[in-house]
Order: structure tokens, then C-alpha cells, then sequence
């Protein structure tokens, strides 16, 4: 929790200016979110939403999109089961919602291998939220591999942002 | 002379197909090269400009041979000597050779040309291969007929003939490399699929940047190709028609299945890759024609990166089943799975080779990437390459060239193409427009 929200609100700033600097690229692309473009976390703010605990910025900012995870695994930490809890806690509050999760690698692996186990992590924090009580069909996963990082350094400190899961928003059905 | 040539088959002149059998001469002379051993001098070759027998050919007759010296240059097992040495131009195709002028400038074989352009507009390219210190022909001339575009292609045809009359081994020079173009920022790359000549001539595109597109393979006639596209926001592994430059998704996606790593079988009718079942990763065979499909591992591990045996009995794989990525090698129908790497590290993305000899793979160790090749039993590992990030290997159509992606580190690092030989000599960059990876090289053109 710790790790994921600290990271994740520390970048806020940054974030909110790579997304004006990369708005309208191509992702996969909720309502909210920004996907496989520019990562999670990087959604419109407007003042005030930000307290909305019902708003999407509320999830983005206040729990957090984003799940970091260790090298070569897909197991949550205690301080990511944490954090799913409180993501799956909002989709259950906000059942209007549908979520994509997407699971991301660091560059450090083969593109194929790095396909399936971004699958693997978006599947662990989608099987722990229907575990908490979500509706399996409220949640889809897909990959990105190490397609679309976040970070761009070749060192650990992008790397550990770079393995990550990104929970996308979508109003509506999912489809 | 003209006697001495082999017959053209007459090609159509729209398909733009070379005509006329290039086969490989066993020729245990003394001019001879084993590639076996990794070639640390290289042979000296002349290839003067080639002689044109019309005035609309004069152009073409100097590049077809320029063509013919950097293929022959560019495997690393020939040495160009340069035209300025040359002691006497070849002004006349069917004049007798003065080897004595070729002898002594140390050239050791030479190859001479013309180039004729046709009443219809077609190009023949006419060329024979000599052992100058034989002072002998080595082989007979052969002629190829097509049409004028297609020009650097019979420069190819002809380096090849070169090449395979001198090592004995088939050539790679007139064959084709798909891969994934790159632009943009790292962290919002744009990929479209192209298609360009062995030695980077000839780019085109074949899908537009709008989807991330990943790791084409060529069909074993190389007239289709299997890559994974997100056209749908989700990996689906998809067909491409090369001619038509049309695509499908192959399969539907159901339940949230995303599919990726797809590869042809030998007979083309089939296609290997992984589906994703709740976050974990099988291996998959399909049947293109009847759609059914029949899945090959069953395990709780990453099983990826599938690739056929040549006569399509055996499949190698990557499966982390063991705790780390690992190869694997099982039968085509699935069931039990050798283990072949055994060595430090880990390793993925094999490969089998088209001789059937050896498997090229992506090997990571103490945080660098190798390029290396086995035996298909794991035995006589070598690594070819070394550097921050190399990782897709494929096959030159003879099996003694691979072609590979190599990534520079960094916010601005981005990947290019490379070629090695597979002693580890010659290793060389591969020209593209651009960034690019994945490459998938095809088998030797009809």
C-alpha cells in the first residue's frame, strides 16, 4: 500500500504533464484512463473531484490505479492486496463502473515471456478482486507485455514503476 | 557459349518471378570454403561491372553487379576486391578470361556478367562463375529472365549461385525479412508491420501504426504472415496475406482470451502459439483450414514461443515450469517435454533451424542478453552475441545466418536489426528506415 500509493501520488504532477503531452495517443483506451498510453493515473482533474470518493479521480488518486510488483512475479504483497481491497471496495460501492486491468512488464525479458506474464499479474489482481466480492463480469484483463512502460530509464527505479498493473475505469456494461 | 547456359523457364512478366533452376554445384575443388569452420580470411572475388549487350542495360549492368559483390561481401566470407585494381575491364562476356591478369591481383574466384534488356522490356541477366587459379570455369553460366524492377533480385539469384558453388550450401541472398517499424517515444512506441529485401532494399508497409503489431512470422512459401495484433485492444494472433496485404484475426476471442506467439508448422496448414486461460499462458496448435484447435500444454507455467521442428514432428518451447525460463522440446501433439538448456541463466524465444541442426534462442545471464545457438539436444551451446538487450533470433533460409533485435538502454534506446553468422563472426546491422525489431526472415524466393 505504502510502496504503491507514495509512488503513485508523488508522480501526480509529472503525470498530469505527460498526459497533456501524450493525450490523444493511442491506448487501449476506458473512459478514464489513460491505458496503455501513458499509463494510469494520469486522468482529468478538476477542483473538487479529487473529494468525490464516487468520482473516477477519487480511484485514480485517492486508492490508486496502479499495483507495483517484484521482479518476474505476479503475487500480490501485502501492501497491493491492500490496495486491490480498496479498489475492489469502489467498484462494489460505484456499480455503474466496469474495469479493465491491464498487466505490465519491465523491458528486462523477452517480448513473449513479458506477454504472458503481464497476463499473469493483471489475472492475479482480477482473481483477488472477485475474490472481494466484484462481479466477474464487471473485470477483463489484457497484457501489454513490455509494450507500453511508463518509465523509460534503463535502470531499477523505472523498472519497479514499469511492473505494474493499471486498473482502467469504464462507465457501462463491460464488453 | 551460349550453349553452355542452362535454359530460362519463361516467367510471367507481372509476377516479376525470376525463372530458371539455381541449383548447387558439388564442386570439391580448391576453391572452396567451409562455412563450418567460421571463416576468418575471407576469399577474394572480383565482380566486375557487368557487361551490357544494349544501351538501355548500361545502368543496370554496373548495380546488378554492385548487388552481387555486397551480398557476396556482406556474409563475411568473401573479400570484394576493389574495381580499381583491376588490371583489364571485361568489355566482351564470351571472350576468353586472362587469368593471368586476375591471378595477379590475388583474385581467387571472379564472376562475369552481361545484361540485356529484352525487345519485351525484360531483363536478361546472363553470368559465370571462374576458379581463377584453376584457370577454369567453375560451373556452368545460367541465365535469368524477368522483368526490369525486379532487378536486384537477379543480382540476389546470382549470389546466391556464387555462394552455393563455393561453399556448397544453399544461398540466403534472394529472400525477404518481415519485421515491426518502429517510431516514437518509448513509452508510446508506434509499430507497423514491413516488408523489405534481405539487405534492407525495398521497404514497404504492411499494416498502419494504429495497433501495436508484435513478432510477424513468415508461412513456409512465404506468401503469408502470422504476427499479434491489438487491432481489438486485446493481443490476437493474425493473418496476413502478403500479396493482398489484407489481415484477419484467426480465432475469436472468448471468456477474455488474449493469444500471441503464433508460428506456422512446416506444411503450412497450422499454427502454433499460446492462448492465455484466466492469466496463464498454454500452448495452442490450429488447424488454419478447419479452425480446430487442440491445446499442446497443460501447466500452470508460462509455456511459450513455440517453434516446428523442419519436418514438423517436434515443437520447441519456452515454459518457465521449472521456476525460470527454460527450452523445452515435446512432440508436435503435446504430451511429456524434454528440458534441453541446462546451462546459467535463462532462456527463451527458440528456435529451430531449417537444417534442423541446431536451435537459436535468447539467453539473459547477469543482466546482459545473448544471442546463442544448440543442438536440438541441448548439447554444444555457444553464445554468438552480447549485449544489453538482443532477443528474437530467426533463421537465414540456409540455416547459417541469424538475424536478431538488438535494443540500446535508455530513455532513448531503441532497437535495430542485426546479422551473425552462427560461428559468431560478421556480425552487421541491418539497414532500416527507422527503429525495428522482430525481424522474421523468409525461405529462398521461388
Amino acid at each position: 500500500m505504502e510502496l504503491a500509493k507514495t509512488s503513485s501520488r508523488a508522480r501526480l504532477s509529472l503525470a498530469l504533464v505527460a498526459a497533456l503531452a501524450v493525450s490523444g495517443c493511442a491506448g487501449s483506451g476506458g473512459l478514464f484512463g489513460s491505458a496503455g498510453g501513458a499509463g494510469g493515473g494520469s486522468g482529468p482533474t478538476t477542483a473538487g473531484a479529487f473529494g468525490d470518493p464516487s468520482s473516477p479521480q477519487y480511484f485514480q488518486q485517492a486508492i490508486g490505479d496502479r499495483v507495483l510488483f517484484a521482479v518476474d512475479q505476479s503475487t500480490l504483497s501485502p501492501e497491493a492486496q491492500q490496495l486491490v481491497s480498496q479498489q475492489a471496495a469502489w467498484l462494489m460501492t460505484n456499480g455503474a463502473y466496469t474495469a479493465v486491468i491491464e498487466g505490465h512488464a519491465d523491458e528486462q525479458g523477452t517480448r513473449e515471456y513479458n506477454l504472458a506474464l503481464g497476463a499473469r499479474r493483471a489475472s492475479a489482481v482480477r482473481d483477488f478482486m472477485v475474490a472481494q466480492g466484484v462481479a466477474d463480469s464487471r473485470l477483463t484483463t489484457v497484457t501489454f507485455g513490455k509494450e507500453r512502460p511508463i518509465e523509460i530509464c534503463s535502470n531499477e527505479s523505472c523498472y519497479a514503476q514499469n511492473r505494474r498493473s493499471v486498473t482502467v475505469l469504464s462507465a457501462g456494461p463491460s464488453s | 557459349m551460349r550453349r553452355a547456359f542452362l535454359s530460362a523457364l519463361i516467367a510471367g512478366l507481372a509476377t516479376a518471378v525470376l525463372s530458371g533452376p539455381v541449383q548447387a554445384q558439388s564442386n570439391p575443388g580448391p576453391l572452396r570454403i567451409e562455412i563450418t569452420e567460421g571463416v576468418i580470411e575471407p576469399l577474394p572475388v572480383a565482380v566486375p561491372p557487368f557487361v551490357a549487350e544494349t544501351p538501355q542495360a548500361t545502368e543496370l549492368a554496373r548495380q546488378i553487379a554492385e548487388v552481387v559483390a555486397a551480398d557476396l561481401e556482406g556474409s563475411g566470407l568473401f573479400r570484394v576486391i576493389p574495381e580499381s585494381a583491376y588490371i583489364s575491364p571485361i568489355t566482351s562476356f564470351s571472350s576468353p578470361v586472362q587469368y593471368a591478369d586476375w591471378k595477379a591481383i590475388n583474385a581467387q574466384a571472379l564472376v562475369t556478367g552481361s545484361v540485356t534488356v529484352a525487345g519485351d522490356g525484360r531483363l536478361v541477366v546472363k553470368f559465370r562463375l571462374f576458379d581463377v587459379f584453376s584457370d577454369a570455369a567453375l560451373g556452368k553460366g545460367l541465365q535469368f529472365v524477368a522483368s526490369q524492377s525486379s532487378w536486384r533480385r537477379m543480382g540476389h539469384k546470382v549470389a546466391d549461385a556464387v555462394y552455393s558453388r563455393i561453399t556448397g550450401e544453399g544461398g540466403y541472398f534472394d529472400s525477404r525479412v518481415v519485421f515491426v517499424s518502429e517510431q516514437g517515444p518509448k513509452n508510446a512506441r508506434e509499430k507497423r508491420l514491413a516488408i523489405m529485401d534481405y539487405d534492407g532494399a525495398n521497404v514497404q508497409f504492411l499494416t498502419d501504426s494504429s495497433a501495436i503489431v508484435l513478432a510477424p512470422r513468415f508461412s513456409p512459401t512465404g506468401d503469408r504472415v502470422l504476427y499479434t495484433s491489438y487491432a481489438t485492444g486485446r493481443p490476437q494472433i493474425t493473418l496476413l496475406d502478403v500479396a493482398q496485404v489484407r489481415s484477419q484475426p484467426i480465432g475469436s476471442a472468448t471468456g477474455g482470451q488474449m493469444s500471441f506467439a503464433p508460428r506456422f508448422a512446416p506444411d503450412g496448414r497450422s499454427v502454433v502459439f499460446s492462448l492465455t486461460n484466466g492469466g496463464n499462458s498454454d500452448i495452442y496448435r490450429r488447424d488454419l483450414t478447419s479452425g480446430s484447435q487442440s491445446r499442446l500444454t497443460a501447466t500452470p507455467a508460462i509455456e511459450t514461443a513455440p517453434s516446428f521442428s523442419p519436418d514438423g514432428r517436434q515443437i520447441v518451447f519456452e515454459s518457465d515450469r521449472s521456476g525460470s525460463q527454460q527450452l523445452y522440446v515435446m512432440s508436435a501433439s503435446g504430451g511429456e517435454a524434454r528440458r534441453i538448456s541446462f546451462g546459467a541463466g535463462r532462456y527463451g524465444t527458440p528456435v529451430w533451424s531449417p537444417r534442423g541442426d541446431l536451435i537459436a534462442f535468447t539467453k539473459q545471464n547477469q543482466g546482459r542478453f545473448h544471442i546463442g545457438v544448440m543442438r536440438v539436444d541441448g548439447s554444444e551451446e555457444r553464445l554468438l552475441t552480447s549485449s544489453f538487450l538482443d532477443e528474437s533470433p530467426t533463421w537465414s533460409p540456409n540455416g547459417r545466418v541469424i538475424m536478431f533485435t538488438r535494443e540500446t538502454s535508455g530513455a532513448r534506446g531503441a532497437p535495430s536489426l542485426y546479422s551473425v553468422d552462427i560461428s559468431g563472426r560478421n556480425l552487421r546491422r541491418v539497414p532500416t528506415p527507422g527503429a525495428a525489431s522482430d525481424p522474421a526472415w523468409s525461405p529462398l524466393l521461388p
